[in-house]
């Protein structure tokens, strides 16, 4: 397969006319997702899809075009899409492909085989069994909304005029779970998950336990008074959080004057015990990738060390901008040219468990969830508030269930309030590691 | 786009082995786009995505299989793979005969976009750029947006209906950053329809562009929000988020049937104040969720969901309404060919009152006045949402005065449609959205007049 996306981009790139640049990414991913609901299959879908994305430098001008689909003629008139819209971009005299940095590539194991060997009705029954254990688990749980299984097994080629020729495979699989608990009028939602590249591997036991859990511990929950106090961030929050955060070091937000910490490299912008990195050759990452959008090696970067900022990542569009290098940070589907952003990020992890954090505090709340952060966020002005649940920290211990409130303050704030950081790192299904963050002087709005 | 024999071989095939219901659902969708940022003409994208996904139903089973591959051997092979997951396996074959019905579309295109040169495109962008620079000093970045799409669908299933619709929409949004010495504010607008190139006869780019570089620059100035409840006036237009989330999610007939919504139930019940009337309409004409036909061939339809405070019906795809034994509401919709269909808002709006907007605000002595509002979340098992405001002001003594910060706004649905004390005779429909639901976003409209609600929680971060 990785052969045939390679030949694809070959003849693109070979088709290139003198002075003209041609970049082509060509993806091909193979997915099955299996829903069941009340002890039988609610839908099982099984799919194949494909694309590419040329992009053409003529002339210091850009041009993209993309396409769902690997046949020649669309190929073709892709590639000529891609020239025309050239012809419309600004003159820019930074526009260039990537240059081979000469930066080595990690060798990482990110597909395994065991996701082709694994039969569909093991498919079913893995999911099936996942359902009938969280329906039992307890009486509280009133229904198990849905049970979903998800494989896909993925293959992206980057070819270009610059000489460079790539290609990587990954595998992965979920389990999901989700859980109504209570009743009349009192019913709360609670979600539960495992991930790993090996079906063989995924945790049932830990997705029933996390999602019952979930759900059962917010029954009861009320709506707290405002008032400004110390919370827990639980894993899961604090990866969303990790997330925003690292979309505003982004060489790209920099260059235009989008990102709040533009001119403060160099400066404590978090609490010391803050170290942010963004490593994609990590492979218990769910995102590691030995390759860049642009096809260059991707690296361990450290964006806040101790407190102080000191880097912003690149493609190299951006680096090329601000007289530096690409850090291997160009991030793309096939349906986009490349743009900037963090691919695997985490914290380096401190000592203690989400228990012994909490044991400190005498009036807080563990945030267990969030809702509306992507409307509630501006990552320009760093203003934040966003709904949440989760349950009140009375003397060192969890006590009564919250429910619609908001926590709110600003990026800023936020990050030099962070008075520790935990030791659980899990490693989620997304672009961030999660694990228990302690963050003081939040604005919690209630009643 | 696929020819009818081919389509009912390909359903005879789907049915193979058996189940009640077939269905292929053929997409073929070109987009274009245009990007200027940082004051140059970034970048112009093509588009191109053409597909069939095809389903079979088997008691309560679906199985659904996607390709890209229109021939017949790749139309066979994934009727095949749908039939097999869909696991029957007590064979039988039926025939399916096909009759077309074509449905005509609410919102007629006068010029498609593909027919209008790139370079006026880029012509728009360039305008609005400038537009929203002139400004002032205080704007440091701008950045324009077009986009145009044509989806061209064809749905046959084993009912033997067949039947199409061509679906054309064009945006165009500007987003700016202001600078002052309080750090920096954005301000973005943007509009979209159901419509060809004649989009920009009706909308001037440039004012666009001004109003959004005015929010910005409005917001410099922008204290903290207020924390805690609060009575919020909701401006015309862009309020329908609010219900949206507040009710829209939690009456959409896949959540009922799973008795995860607070809605479940409660046809016939006053669920929100008298003053409200809910209705999800496809039909409204070159608005940002119409449509002729739904992603399963149900014509589009007006359904009244809440009429005067009392619950009428919910939304219904075809799944859930056969499970029930009715008609499809016209409310089954899906992202694209590689997704199967759910239940779905189109444009959804809460219906005039008789109330002057000036008059709402007059009776109001202290509060918040939203004007704009960004994206929301709802949690339909127990009706809790949120949604953002990207302008707002402090109400004091009957008048707006502040602006104040960006932040979230939460409540609980059934609570806030309760507690809807005034309504406003300003009916506007607001900015062109797409909803999220289960991984898949699909555009919707939604609309209301000023509203006022008695309280809703205002996550600031002012004491």
């Amino acid at each position: 397969m990785l052969d045939d996306l390679l030949a694809l981009g070959d003849r693109v790139v070979a088709s290139a006319k003198p002075g003209e640049q041609i970049e082509a990414i060509v993806v091909n991913e193979i997915e099955t997702e299996v829903r069941v609901f009340d002890g039988g299959v609610e839908s099982f879908t099984s799919a194949t899809s494909q694309g590419i994305g040329i992009r053409v430098i003529n002339d210091q001008r850009q041009g993209f075009a993309w396409a769902g689909s690997l046949d020649p003629d669309v190929i073709d008139a892709t590639l000529g899409e891609a020239r025309d819209n050239a012809t419309f971009g600004s003159i820019d005299p930074n526009l260039d492909l990537a240059e081979p940095d000469g930066v080595e590539m990690a060798e990482l194991v990110l597909y395994d085989e065991s996701v082709n060997n694994f039969a569909t009705d093991a498919k079913i029954a893995l999911a099936l069994e996942l359902e009938a254990m969280t329906k039992d688990r307890d009486p509280r749980v009133m229904l198990v909304e849905s049970v979903d299984f998800a494989d896909s097994v993925g293959h992206a080629a980057v070819v270009t005029t610059k000489g460079i020729r790539i290609g990587g495979q990954d595998s992965g699989c979920y389990i999901t779970a989700a859980v109504i608990a209570g009743g009349g009028e009192d019913t709360q939602v609670g979600f539960g998950y495992s991930v790993d590249r090996d079906p063989n591997k995924l945790d049932l036991e830990y997705a029933s336990q996390t999602a019952v859990e979930r759900s059962t511990r917010l029954l009861g929950a009320i709506k707290p008074q405002t008032e400004r106090l110390t919370v827990v961030l639980d894993p899961m929050v604090t990866a969303q959080f990790l997330g925003i955060i690292g979309s505003t070091l982004s060489g790209e937000a920099m260059l235009k004057g989008r990102s709040l910490f533009a001119d403060r490299l160099g400066d404590n912008v978090a609490a010391a015990t803050i170290t942010l990195v963004d490593d994609p050759t990590n492979p218990l990452a769910f995102t590691a990738s030995e390759a860049d959008g642009e096809g260059l090696a991707t690296r361990r970067n450290v964006l806040i060390d101790q407190g102080r900022l000191d880097k912003f990542v690149h493609n190299s569009y951006t680096g090329r901008r601000l007289n530096t290098a690409s850090t291997g940070n160009a991030v793309r589907g096939f349906s986009s040219t490349p743009g900037v952003g963090t691919i695997a990020l985490s914290l380096i992890p401190g000592e203690r468990s989400q228990a012994d954090l909490i044991a400190d505090i005498d009036n807080g709340v563990l945030i267990q969830g969030v809702s509306g952060l992507h409307s509630g966020v501006n990552t320009i002005s760093g203003d934040f508030s966003t709904g949440a649940d989760g349950l009140r920290i009375r003397n060192g211990e969890l006590a009564e269930p919250l429910r619609e409130f908001t926590i709110g303050s600003t990026l800023q704030r936020m990050l030099l309030d962070v008075i520790e950081v935990g030791g659980d790192i899990e490693w989620l299904p997304s672009s961030a590691a999660g694990l228990s963050l302690v963050v003081g002087d939040i604005t919690l709005s209630g009643a | 786009m696929i020819d009818q024999a081919l389509l009912e071989k390909t359903l005879t095939t789907a049915t193979r082995r058996g189940g009640e219901f077939a269905e292929i659902f053929v997409e073929d969708r070109q987009s274009s786009g245009a990007l200027l940022d940082d004051d140059r003409i970034e970048e112009l994208t093509s588009g191109r995505s053409r597909g069939a996904g095809i389903r079979v139903l088997v008691g309560d089973s679906t199985g659904f299989a996607h390709t890209a591959d229109l021939t017949e051997s790749g139309l066979l092979a994934a009727a095949k793979a749908a039939a097999d997951a869909a696991r029957d396996g007590t064979g039988g074959v039926t025939t399916v005969d096909l009759s077309t019905q074509t449905v005509a579309s609410p919102s007629p295109i006068s010029v498609y976009p593909d027919t209008v040169a790139k370079q006026r495109k880029v012509e728009l962008l360039n305008l609005a750029n400038d537009a929203a620079r002139g400004i002032g000093g205080a704007i440091s970045q701008v950045s324009v947006g077009y986009g145009d799409v044509r989806r061209r669908i064809q749905i046959a299933n084993s009912d033997g209906l067949l039947t199409g619709d061509d679906q054309v929409k064009t945006r165009f949004s500007v987003s700016c950053v202001a600078n002052g010495d309080a750090g920096m504010q954005t301000g973005r607008e943007s509009i979209g329809h159901t419509m060809g190139f004649e989009l920009f006869d009706q909308y001037d780019v440039t004012e666009l562009a001004r109003k959004a570089a005015q929010r910005a620059v409005t917001k410099l100035l922008a204290r903290p929000a207020p924390s805690g409840a609060v009575t919020t006036v909701i401006g015309k237009g862009g309020g329908g988020v609010l219900f949206h989330e507040a009710c829209g999610h939690g009456l959409e007939a896949d959540h009922v049937a799973k008795q995860s919504t607070v809605f479940a139930g409660r046809v016939g019940e006053l669920v929100a104040s008298p003053m409200v009337t809910l209705i999800d309409d496809g039909t409204m004409a070159h608005e940002w969720g119409a449509f002729a036909v739904d992603d399963e061939g149900r014509p589009a339809q007006r359904n009244v969901l809440i009429e005067d405070g009392v619950l009428i019906d919910f939304m219904w795809d075809e799944l859930r309404a056969r499970a029930e034994g009715r008609s499809s509401s016209g409310n089954g919709r899906r992202q694209s060919y590689m997704h199967l269909p759910m239940v779905r808002m189109t444009n959804t709006y809460i219906a005039n009152g008789d109330t002057d907007p000036g008059d709402i605000i007059a009776d109001t002595d202290s509060g918040i006045f939203v004007a704009q509002l960004g994206g929301g979340q709802v949690n339909t098992v127990n009706g809790d949402f949120v949604f953002g405001m990207t302008e707002a002001y402090l109400i004091e003594n009957g008048e707006i005065t502040e602006p104040i910060r960006e932040g979230n706004l939460i409540g609980n649905g059934p609570e806030v449609l309760t507690s809807i004390d005034a309504l406003g005779n300003d009916f506007e429909m607001g900015s062109p959205g797409t909803c999220g639901k289960d991984g898949q976003g699909v555009p919707v409209g939604d609309g209301t007049p000023t509203l006022r609600v008695r309280a809703l929680t205002v996550g600031g971060t002012a004491a």
